[in-house]
């Protein structure tokens, strides 16, 4: 199976990246649409298992040992058969 | 004479101007490659000098927390042995854990490379024992991830233990923003005091003829 990793600046972490977009997005007339934008990473694997449980206790472990920094991201595993 | 170890990753492009400040200093250095898994016995100090270890990628300083010679940097530091990180070096203690708090992308999301005043907040460390604590110092600054974050519980916890020992200032001393950093930190230490992190380059301030030598004072604290 696969895994999709979404990894972001967590919610109270300033997103400079994601602010200037946000910033642009205005300029070019969206500024009515758009609230907020945040701008993270994808990591896609291709993992040898089709054991969900185990697919999704590894791939948790990756991120808490170095995928993601959770010290200012947070991060969010899909799982796709 | 004292012993410096620096550390070398793929991607380390400071390794050179190190050994050379501290050899300046009077100290012997020896440069040792990432693949290595032990710290050579004697050793006074180790040094994780700048650079873009693993080309910065996922994160900068992320993949070389992984590397063989970490444990041992580790274990080192868990006995009490005194470890310097300078810039990208600070940025692979605090993904260790080693170092607390986080580097992010400057705040405007420039790379910053100038030289830059700062300011020692506390010298009660031997990191900056042989400074005085509100002297102004310039230094070379050079980051893209420099931006340091720590979460207010932990910020506190770092006042409450001296630990913040660097901050971004103006030539007058008062506090500047310089990427972002919270409180404009420019250098801490951990809770025990023997391992420190700073995105300026002291080893590339050591000559007057190369603009200043204010690294000096700020490295000589080491080989006391």
């Amino acid at each position: 199976m696969t895994a999709i990793i979404n990894i972001a600046l967590k919610q109270g972490v300033l997103d400079s990246a994601g602010k200037a977009s946000h910033h642009t997005l205005d300029t070019l007339g969206f500024s009515s649409m758009v609230q907020d934008v945040r701008i993270g990473k994808q990591i896609t694997i291709k993992l040898n298992t089709n054991d969900e449980k185990e697919a999704r206790e590894q791939v948790t472990k990756m991120c808490e040992d170095l995928l993601a920094n959770t010290v200012i991201e947070d991060y969010d595993i899909t799982l796709e058969a | 004479m004292k012993n410096v170890v620096v550390l070398q990753f793929p991607g380390t492009n400071c390794e050179y101007d190190t050994k050379y400040a501290f050899e300046k200093l009077g100290a012997n250095v020896n440069i040792i490659w990432h693949e290595d898994k032990i710290i050579p016995e004697n050793t006074d100090l180790i040094v994780l000098p700048g650079g873009f270890s693993y080309g910065d990628y996922l994160r900068s300083g992320a993949l070389a927390k992984h590397a063989n010679i970490m444990d041992a940097v580790k274990i080192y530091a868990s006995n009490g042995g005194k470890v310097l990180g300078i810039c990208n070096g600070f940025q692979i203690l605090t993904e260790t854990g080693l170092l607390p708090g986080a580097l992010k992308r400057n705040e405007n999301l420039h790379f910053i490379s100038k030289h830059q005043t700062i300011k020692v907040l506390n010298n009660k460390n031997s990191f900056l024992s042989e400074l005085n604590n509100n002297d102004i110092l310039n230094i070379p600054v050079a980051h893209h991830d420099g931006n340091f974050f720590i979460d207010e519980n932990g910020l506190k916890d770092m006042q409450d233990n001296d630990q913040i020992l660097l901050q971004y200032c103006d030539e007058n001393g008062v506090a500047k923003i310089l990427n972002g950093s919270v409180e404009q930190i420019a250098g801490i230490c951990n809770k025990e005091k023997n391992v420190f992190g700073l995105m300026p380059h002291p080893e590339r301030a050591m000559e007057t003829l190369l603009g200043c030598d204010h690294g000096v004072k700020m490295l000589e604290g080491f080989l006391k």
